[in-house]
């Protein structure tokens, strides 16, 4: 739980979720929901006003510097200093994690650490500009160079804060098949926050966060399950004999008239064939999950 | 080891980005150069007769004290801008010890005033101010003192900010004041006892008249208020309290937002 100095409310509230390793994980939310609360108590950044966690077996609040060497981040804002070449942005990070030992120019730095940066380099298409400063790059190529930054120091869970806001939509997806591919290469354990369903489609497993509570929580069709209510609209002229057949005949029913049958597993046919009562009134409701998330997000607005 | 290369790459960093940033460069040098060359040079043809020293000297040795001292206390304060900025996100999650930021952003910014002591000497030297190597070498490692005593000054006033708003106003509160209770440009030796006690709690004011020690020392003229020893001293108590309090408090404040 965390609630900040002088806020009424708590920002993260009595959320409580387990992570695999090796997972793609996702945080859904909208804006406000505490996603980057509940990152940044993850990594160590905010003590927690209550509650705990462990990373891959270090305590957050105790083993917090173990917890910094376990994890990568990518930031919500832009993390590079633009005043610097891309290397030195590497070497930077390099060093404070302890990689090599600090040099003053990339020629005195370690062997290693030169071949490090110019395989890099090559994965990422900027051989030739890894020496000019991040300022003349592209929005999505900075994103990229974050998360290989991210990734040097090898950490087991990479935790990336909307990794793509402010980003068009092609640069959007070549960012997300980079992230795909870095999965498959390092089997690194992803912990994504965003407030776009789409982004959070392939993951592993999702928690839906709002007004600092956990929502829901599962695969992706475990949510769907969980969150989508399918369901038929059905009246008639005789409401009274229509809501008598329906109980006779079993089906969950919610408000009306006019009347909602669950579809529980059965089809919209076979619920329409098996009532008798002339019918008046008709309608299948069967949303997406996007707009079962939509009415969550909306729902905050109020 | 990697705690010392992380306090070099952090200092790096900082002095890295000076020499790229060519619009801080020279509003750097603005100040000084209005106080002396404006302020130093009118005050010396007005009243200079009758000051019985040279008050464009007096001027600008109390500007490179200041200048020199405020520098680091600002960079540091600047964490505060920068703990949400850039790179510095990156310095914040990074295993190491918030010590080391501290240690790291310290020296950084010492090295950052390096330019600008030089700087203000060249301008000095075309303002025909006499200086010797000797007092040269002098005011070189007084500026080092200066700078370093600036930095922990900044850490303790970074430690009780609690927002980058506070950090912008600081100026006004903190910085100016001390401008007129250290005597950059005003004598300060026999000020009413309540400007006295201010004065004397003004960490500014050793730095300021620390670095004219080393200027005055061998000209025969006594404008310094206290010999080098006696600044050192009080200094080097300052520098110890201002470190250990202000790394404690930033430290806590930084988790327990």
């Amino acid at each position: 739980m965390k609630r900040y100095k002088k806020a009424e409310t708590n920002a993260v509230d009595g959320i409580s979720f387990q992570v695999k390793a090796g997972e793609f994980f996702v945080l859904l939310g909208p804006n406000g929901a505490g996603k980057t609360t509940t990152i940044s108590i993850l990594t160590t950044t905010l003590s927690p006003t209550s509650g705990g966690a462990t990373i891959d077996g270090s305590d957050i609040v105790r083993e917090a510097s173990a917890v910094r060497r376990k994890v990568g981040i990518i930031f919500q804002r832009p993390s590079l200093d633009q005043n610097l070449t891309a290397e030195e942005n590497v070497r930077f990070h390099a060093v404070l994690y302890g990689l090599y030992p600090y040099a003053p120019t990339y020629g005195l730095m370690q062997r290693a650490y030169r071949g490090q940066v110019e395989e890099l380099a090559k994965l990422l298409g900027i051989a030739r500009d890894i020496h000019k400063p991040v300022r003349t790059f592209s929005g999505g190529m900075r994103r990229k160079l974050e998360i290989m930054r991210g990734l040097l120091h090898d950490p087991k869970v990479l935790f990336l804060d909307e990794p793509t806001a402010g980003l068009d939509v092609p640069t959007r997806r070549t960012l997300w098949e980079h992230l795909a591919e870095v999965r498959r290469s390092s089997g690194t354990t992803i912990f994504l926050t965003t407030h776009y369903l789409e982004e959070a489609e392939d993951a592993d497993r999702i928690c839906i966060l709002d007004k600092g509570r956990v929502v829901s929580f599962g695969t992706p069709d475990d949510i769907k399950r969980d969150l989508v209510e399918d369901y038929v609209l059905v009246d008639a002229t005789d409401r009274s004999a229509l809501g008598d057949e329906l109980a006779r005949l079993g089906y969950a029913t919610s408000g009306g008239p006019p009347f909602r049958v669950q579809l529980n597993g059965h089809t919209v046919h076979s619920i329409l064939r098996s009532i008798e009562t002339p019918l008046t009134v008709v309608k299948t409701h069967t949303p997406s999950l996007e707009d079962a998330y939509l009415e969550i997000v909306s729902g905050t607005d109020e | 080891m990697s705690e010392a290369s992380a306090i070099l790459v952090i200092a790096h960093r900082d002095f890295t980005k000076l020499l790229r940033d060519r619009q801080r460069m020279i509003a750097e040098f603005a100040f000084p150069v209005i106080f002396i060359g404006i302020l130093g040079t009118s005050l010396q043809a007005g009243f200079g007769d009758r000051a019985g020293v040279n008050l464009l000297h007096f001027v600008f040795t109390g500007v490179l004290g200041m200048t020199i001292w405020q520098s680091t206390a600002q960079g540091l304060i600047s964490l505060i801008a920068d703990r949400e900025q850039d790179f510095s996100q990156e310095i914040f999650v990074s295993p190491i010890s918030r010590y080391t930021i501290i240690l790291g952003k310290i020296l950084g910014e010492s090295l950052v005033a390096l330019p600008q002591w030089l700087g203000i000497v060249l301008f000095g030297v075309v303002l025909r101010v006499p200086l010797d190597a000797d007092q040269l070498i002098r005011m070189a490692l007084a500026g080092i003192v200066v700078a370093f005593f600036g930095g922990a000054f900044g850490v303790l006033v970074l430690a009780n900010l609690s927002s980058q708003r506070a950090a912008a106003q600081i100026f006004t509160f903190v910085m100016l004041p001390q401008y007129f209770l250290s005597g950059i440009f005003n004598p300060i030796g026999s000020l009413p006892l309540p400007l006295d006690i201010l004065s004397k709690i003004s960490p500014m004011r050793y730095a300021v008249d620390f670095m004219r020690d080393a200027y005055y020392s061998t000209t025969g003229e006594r404008v310094q208020l206290f010999d080098a020893s006696t600044n050192l001293v009080i200094m080097a108590a300052m520098f110890v309290v201002f470190m250990v309090v202000g790394t404690f408090l930033f430290v806590r404040a930084e988790r327990n937002r």
